[in-house]
């Protein structure tokens, strides 16, 4: 969403459940939002968690809409989280998966999105492994895109389910300490966060071995550790994230080993957080790798599980507002 | 009978002997028969067809040192034709061509390939580098001494860097017992792996960055290694204020070597790239505004020689693709003067200083002495322009077969009117 014109001020308090909408007719990343849009979706997807834990969670919001997957990267988590989304508000939800390695990349992107297009669809939810390949599908395609995590760069949905959860917990996201732990270099989910929480007054820092951080990260409003004892130090919220197997083999780090003794979420490094410090994981865990297994299932402090559930909550509210008239604007 | 054309009412530039002096230029069949303030006092004769310059300069045409023309193999991007044509316009009259063809210009017949294509196309003087190493693989150097006997006007493997230091080392050695240079864009392939300048843009748009040291370190190398065959070395395409640096340095110790860099790299920053606009993914990449600035500054001080329009032609599909995935490369014949006049417009460089960063200087680079400057019973390469009009670049109406240029929609001053090449009429500008 960068370069994109001055977004018009929401005003979440006249939400009043369908009036509300978002001045951008694409998610492509969580940088170029605002606090007020950000609180908008939010609150939506508040009410949406209520729903989802009714009797009856299914409603017709989009009844008649159609989503459609378009997954050029595995992912179960993701996909699954948002046809439930579409389900439950009543869409008609498809996936689809193309497995971005046995065709020729570039020429299958752009033919499959005019080909999606020419099928008149209302939301496109796009997963690629390269940075700006949602960018560049929303360029070509009438739709409202959703980017479910592009390369290196953005997974919008991940940041605001996880501010959802802190914000369920906290109260608030404003003046918290939040440490973001692990592989910043490859993680679309740190750069999300990063941006996030620092539009919501945050304080971010990141931990991580030097050859896991990307060049000039402190320029994004974050303070950069590599020593998780003095990163963790009085943090509200421990974020940990998922190590890539095939990054250990001597390229970014000597070994798992090694890695989990220095950066592994273990109750020695947590004690110095804060006593209810919340620990939070985008999943999949490598278990004894970058979290103890035993830290990640102690009830009082991993919220694991409920970043799933409200990862739900927070895509029905993204599906609802784009697809909402007056957030596209370009139409 | 010869066919003699005068051009009057020109301002005559010639960077090479500094003359900037209004007058007529006469040209006899291909060459340059006389100049100056006073031919035919008392008329042009009727044999003589007369064209008025109004005005506008008159100077040596264009020596482009970095161009891609696309045969062999990669016609769909660019043929001989078309890149003469953009050259044409472009006020260039002479370039070189890098090997990075398919296959590889190595061998003799591939040089004789492009020769005859040229001599077929017959517009601007077209000139060939050939690989350094064979394949333009960086392992074993090619037959470098039959090459030049058959023209080859420099050794590059082009758009790679030759990364191997004993192959270096030893192209270097061998390529001086024939008086020829090796160009090189110098990057250390192992720190250049990804898309675009190293820094905060790359952190924040999630694409692998290619950082600075990546030139800077393959550069100090190579300066090692000239110093130490004794060397001719050109680096291509120098991107960062470091290089200017060590270039400085280098020159200072009285090394041979020289150095260029292209008009994206003083006029456009990494902040171009915006949101992921594949036209701006260039090789070396776009740097920081620091990096502009002191690519200016050596410019204007002599540190940064010649300036190239490192023209790479990519078709649409090589660019409307993910960035990490588009080609590196753009267009830039045509917009090669206009840019390097920009910086005489911004008061950056003296007009002279400019024109010679494109004409007699790469001439001179390349061992083609001759070309790039006005000299009586000199070839008649020339070009005319008007150097204050304004125009818009427009990518879609470039004469390359390719339209992927980074100034799409630029405003800029310094059109060119008229190039003509051994005294043909190669283009015209028609209003």
């Amino acid at each position: 969403m960068m370069n994109s014109p001055a977004p018009a001020p929401v005003h979440p308090h006249d939400l009043d459940g369908r009036a509300a909408a978002l001045p951008h007719r694409h998610l492509l990343g969580i940088e170029g939002l605002t606090a007020p849009e950000i609180n908008l979706i939010l609150d939506l997807a508040d009410g949406y968690v209520e729903q989802n834990r009714g009797t009856r969670p299914k409603s017709d919001v989009l009844a008649g809409r159609t989503v459609v997957n378009l997954f050029f990267e595995n992912s179960t988590r993701t996909r699954t989280s948002f046809e439930l989304a579409a389900k439950r508000l009543g869409a008609d939800a498809i996936n689809m998966s193309v497995d971005g390695s046995s065709v020729k990349k570039g020429e299958t992107l752009i033919d499959t999105a005019m080909t999606l297009n020419a099928m008149h669809l209302d939301v496109l939810v796009v997963r690629h492994q390269e940075s700006g390949a949602p960018k560049l599908l929303a360029s070509k395609v009438n739709c409202a895109v959703i980017n479910a995590g592009d390369g290196q760069h953005e997974h919008p949905t991940q940041a605001l389910l996880d501010a959802l959860t802190i914000r369920r917990h906290k109260g608030a996201l404003k003046g918290l300490t939040v440490a973001i732990c692990g592989d910043i270099l490859h993680s679309r989910v740190a750069r999300s966060n990063i941006h996030l929480l620092n539009i919501m007054g945050a304080q971010v820092r990141v931990v991580a071995p030097p050859t896991l951080l990307p060049s000039a990260i402190d320029r994004m409003g974050v303070e950069v550790h590599h020593d998780m004892k003095k990163g963790l130090k009085d943090a509200d919220i421990v974020m940990m994230l998922r190590l890539q197997l095939e990054r250990m083999q001597g390229q970014f780090l000597p070994s798992q080993r090694e890695y989990f003794h220095f950066f592994g979420l273990d109750y020695d490094k947590l004690a110095l957080a804060k006593p209810d410090a919340l620990i939070m994981h985008p999943g999949p865990m490598n278990r004894g790798v970058e979290i103890d297994s035993l830290v990640a299932d102690d009830i009082h402090r991993s919220v694991i599980l409920q970043q799933v559930e409200l990862g739900v909550a927070v895509r029905m509210a993204c599906l609802d507002l784009l697809t909402r008239p007056d957030s596209r604007p370009n139409l | 009978m010869t066919q003699r054309t005068i051009y009057t009412n020109a301002r005559l530039l010639d960077p090479a002997s500094g003359l900037d002096q209004h007058g007529s230029l006469l040209v006899e069949g291909n060459r340059i028969a006389e100049m100056g303030p006073g031919l035919f006092p008392d008329g042009v004769p009727e044999s003589i067809q007369a064209v008025d310059c109004a005005g506008a300069c008159l100077a040596p045409g264009l020596v482009d040192l970095r161009a891609q023309i696309g045969e062999p193999g990669l016609e769909h991007k660019e043929t001989i034709p078309s890149a003469s044509r953009s050259a044409a316009a472009g006020g260039i009259t002479a370039l070189a061509a890098l090997p990075n063809t398919d296959p590889v210009i190595d061998d003799v017949a591939g040089l004789e390939f492009v020769a005859r294509r040229a001599r077929e196309t017959k517009l601007v003087k077209i000139f060939a580098y050939a690989a350094a190493t064979r394949e333009t693989a960086g392992r074993e150097i090619t037959e470098m001494g039959l090459l030049a006997e058959a023209g080859a006007v420099g050794f590059t493997d082009g758009t790679s860097a030759l990364a191997d230091p004993l192959v270096m080392r030893r192209a270097l050695a061998y390529a001086s017992t024939f008086g020829r240079t090796i160009f090189q864009r110098p990057e250390e392939p192992r720190l250049a792996s990804g898309s675009m300048n190293a820094g905060e843009i790359a952190t924040r748009l999630g694409l692998g960055g290619i950082s600075a040291m990546a030139e800077i370190i393959m550069l100090e190398r190579d300066l090692r290694l000239v110093e130490m065959t004794g060397g001719r070395y050109h680096a291509s395409g120098i991107s960062t204020a470091e290089s200017v640096e060590v270039i400085r340095r280098a020159k200072a110790k009285g090394l041979k070597v020289t150095c260029d860099t292209a008009p994206p790299y003083f006029a456009l920053t990494e902040v171009d790239v915006g949101d992921y606009r594949t036209f701006f993914k260039l090789s070396p990449p776009l740097r920081g505004e620091m990096d502009r600035r002191a690519i200016v500054a050596g410019l204007a001080d002599g540190t940064i020689d010649a300036v190239t329009s490192d023209h790479q032609p990519e078709d649409v599909d090589s660019k409307r693709v993910p960035f990490a995935q588009a080609a590196f490369g753009a267009v830039g014949l045509e917009t090669l003067l206009p840019l390097t006049l920009d910086l005489v417009q911004k008061g950056a460089l003296p007009l002279l200083r400019a024109l010679a960063a494109v004409t007699c200087i790469p001439a001179d680079i390349l061992g083609l002495r001759h070309l790039g400057r006005l000299t009586k019973g000199g070839p008649a390469d020339l070009v005319i322009f008007d150097p204050d009009r304004p125009w818009r670049v427009d990518g879609e109406k470039l004469q390359s077969k390719s339209k992927n240029t980074c100034f799409d929609k630029r405003p800029v001053q310094g059109m060119v009117l008229r190039t003509v090449v051994d005294g043909r009429s190669v283009y015209a500008r028609t209003e």
